[in-house]
């Protein structure tokens, strides 16, 4: 049952009115860059509105999303009241404070740095620490979850944690520890320079801080959407969950092995030798493992659904999934775009492949499919599945969103595809406007505009999901029983300590995350010389 | 389902799992190894080697001050390119090579982060200052290709683009005759 509703629906509303913001501005950038917006470019307008669009998608969106989700599982999984609900919502205050915090020197053309900051390049101080104020936001939320199972585990010595709730922290405490990094970065390297207080900085060692955060954090989002594959889509369609421990080990191994493989972020980039490049390489190759088992795991799961609806047969079986279910239908859509994503960014991580497309438009391409796309298209299925126990009332406008799905996916692939291959052709990425002019670059002037057309159909599909959860709020008022999790197949009566407890792995993804980091951070804090002066970003 | 059956099909469901499991992991091994081979058997492998300079006196002494930037065909036949990218250009803005040669491209930022891009090659590497990268190349074919700058370097950075001109080997060695640096800048 959810007693703190208002709690959730605030996280879930503020989510998608910033997501709505900055759908609306990414739409805005499309065009203005193709050959059909071009008498609008101005540069510095565009990487104003670049910095907010990634700020919002990056740090702000998907952070509320998860702790807004994950304060619904704490209650619904736990069947238990949230415990510290008044931190909960300084979390969220902090939240507010801080998003206004940095999108005002945003506004003003003061932080035009884009979300990954770039140093030597500094932009107004206000900006990061409007950054920081959403991190401890979101930390308080981590300490929540922490909190409310081990509340629960007293209450319940020994019972096996709820798949959805054992996720969730995993996924909390993913996201506590890939945040040191840029966390690391901003207090003891950039922030003191914006301040004011010193006037160089070690761009290459704030590099390395940033990409201890910038991989995991995609993990990070990507953690509600794989609790939803395992824990709502299989209830939501009729079927079981192939298998609790299975989801476990996933889990399990995001948590290990998505933090200590960043630095394959900084392949082309020469304060980072070749050794570490290549640990981190191969360790970006086996995250593709709790993946590749999710894959396994959700298609068998969805396969109970259907042979339980009389599908027969070797494939047969496809076609007597329900696939006019709106999660049906997300699940699919995510499927597909993480499967070309997936492919994407095996290239990127091959420590030799990634030199063909190194900060091209090809990566830009690839993490849209990967976040906008599998990732986000599942956001919309929790709210849709979430919103009639949070607002006592049902969505009856199950064609609407179809609609509102089916065009986010064709979207994505419009928009993202031409970006793959324009990124083959070598396009760099962050530019904000092309000389379709140039005979060299004339070609790509169609993929750009194809592009552009995503963009929009992207921006209709938004528009769309935001109006049938506004007139969710004012339908007919029905009862909505109490939120339910998917059950397994074989519902675990025990459960090994180690697939039902996350110290043990917590401490793996510290000392591993220190092996892989350690060296090369402390080699290059020792070094002299590195520092070179900061370059304040509209200081005329 | 009667207890029996239930235990029946758990053993299928952890058999099938692990066969899965297995496979994943032998997909993930081979990734591994295939790089690993590419890596020391066809030496294609980021750059090992990390050197740096302070990019507050590049113009002044050592390695990349302004008359020794641009391509030098060295002794062994070998040609070595040195180019400096600042906020919104490169240095030389148009590098002139030889086609059918081992190139090494030496390249250092004087300001923020930049990075180098030859379209329709491999040739892509960042500019980070403070660091010197280095980078093989090596071009089969004569003619012109654009070096956009590939790493945000605030508001100029759509504008910053260069060129390399890969000119036939014999005419390069005839221009390399009078010694220096050459560069194909306003031509």
């Amino acid at each position: 049952m959810l007693v703190n509703r208002k709690l959730i629906l605030a996280h879930f509303w503020l989510a998608f009115a910033v997501f709505g913001i900055a759908l609306t501005l990414g739409a805005w950038q499309m065009f203005i860059r193709s050959p059909i917006g071009t008498w609008l470019s101005n540069p510095e307008l565009y990487y104003r509105s670049l910095t907010a669009h990634g700020t919002v998608m990056g740090y702000v969106f998907p952070t509320l999303v998860a702790m807004g989700f994950g304060y619904a599982i704490s209650e619904a999984a736990l069947r238990q009241r949230l415990v510290g609900v008044r931190w909960a919502w300084a979390g969220f205050w902090l939240i507010v404070a801080g998003s206004i915090m940095a999108v005002i020197p945003i506004a003003l053309g003061r932080a035009s740095v884009l979300y990954t900051f770039y140093p030597p390049l500094i932009g107004n101080v206000f900006y990061y620490l409007g950054v920081v104020l959403v991190v401890v936001g979101s930390w308080i939320w981590v300490a929540l979850m922490s909190v409310n199972l081990s509340v629960w585990r007293k209450a319940n010595p020994g019972a096996p944690v709820p798949l959805a709730m054992f996720a969730n922290v995993a996924g909390s405490y993913l996201w506590a520890w890939t945040a040191v990094g840029a966390a690391l970065e901003l207090l003891l390297q950039i922030i003191p320079v914006a301040a004011g207080l010193k006037t160089t900085i070690d761009a290459g060692l704030a590099r390395v801080f940033f990409s201890w955060t910038l991989h995991a954090i995609v993990y990070f989002w990507l953690m509600p959407t794989y609790i939803a594959y395992y824990t709502i889509v299989p209830r939501a369609i009729g079927g079981r969950v192939y298998s609790d421990s299975m989801a476990r080990i996933a889990f399990i191994l995001f948590l290990v092995v998505a933090m200590p493989i960043g630095m394959h972020h900084t392949f082309a980039d020469p304060q980072v030798g070749a050794g570490f490049k290549f640990i981190h390489s191969a360790f970006t190759a086996l995250v593709a493992l709790p993946t590749l088992l999710t894959v396994f795991t959700i298609c068998a799961s969805v396969e109970i659904a259907a042979r339980l609806r009389g599908g027969r047969g070797m494939f047969g079986w496809i076609g007597a999934l329900p696939w006019d279910n709106p999660m049906m239908l997300a699940l699919a859509f995510s499927f597909v775009m993480l499967g070309f994503g997936g492919a994407g960014g095996l290239i990127n991580m091959s420590y030799q492949l990634d030199a063909s497309i190194h900060n091209t438009q090809w990566i830009t391409g690839h993490f849209h499919l990967i976040f906008g796309g599998a990732i986000v298209i599942m956001y919309f299925a929790i709210a849709y599945d979430l919103w009639p126990h949070l607002t006592g009332r049902e969505l009856i406008d199950l064609r609407l969103i179809r609609i509102q799905l089916w065009l986010w996916f064709v979207g994505m692939i419009v928009t993202t595809f031409p970006w793959h291959w324009v990124g083959i052709l070598g396009m760099p990425r962050r530019m904000a406007y092309f000389d379709f002019g140039d005979p060299a670059i004339a070609p790509q002037a169609l993929s750009v505009t194809l592009s552009a057309i995503g963009g929009f159909v992207l921006l209709v599909s938004g528009i769309m999901f935001i109006v049938i959860l506004a007139r969710g709020m004012r339908a007919p008022q029905a009862d909505t029983g109490p939120y339910q999790f998917a059950l397994a197949v074989h519902q675990p009566a025990t459960v090994p300590v180690a697939l039902n407890t996350h110290g043990l792995w917590v401490a793996l993804m510290i000392v591993l995350t220190l092996t892989n980091y350690g060296y090369p951070i402390v080699t290059l804090a020792l070094s002299e010389g590195t520092s070179v002066p900061a370059v304040y970003v509209g200081a005329q | 389902m009667s207890t029996e059956e239930a235990h029946g099909s758990a053993e299928v469901a952890a058999r099938v799992e692990r066969r899965w499991a297995t496979i994943a992991v032998i997909i993930i091994v081979m990734m591994a190894l295939l790089a690993a081979f590419a890596g020391i058997h066809r030496a294609t492998m980021p750059q090992p080697r990390v050197e740096i300079i302070d990019p507050s006196r590049l113009h002044l002494s050592g390695e990349f001050v302004e008359s020794n930037l641009g391509s030098v065909l060295e002794a062994n036949g070998n040609v070595t390119v040195r180019a400096i990218g600042q906020q919104y250009s490169f240095t030389p803005s148009c590098i002139v090579v030889p086609n059918d040669t081992p190139i090494t491209l030496r390249a250092t930022s004087a300001d923020v982060v930049h990075g180098i891009l030859v379209q329709g090659t491999n040739v892509n590497t960042m500019l980070v200052p403070g660091y010197i990268s280095e980078q093989p190349m090596r071009f089969a074919k004569t003619g012109d290709y654009l070096m956009p700058c590939q790493e945000f370097c605030a508001f100029g950075h759509e504008g910053m683009w260069g060129k390399v001109k890969v000119i036939d080997k014999t005419d390069f060695a005839d221009r390399a005759k009078g010694g220096g640096r050459l560069s194909c800048v306003g031509e």
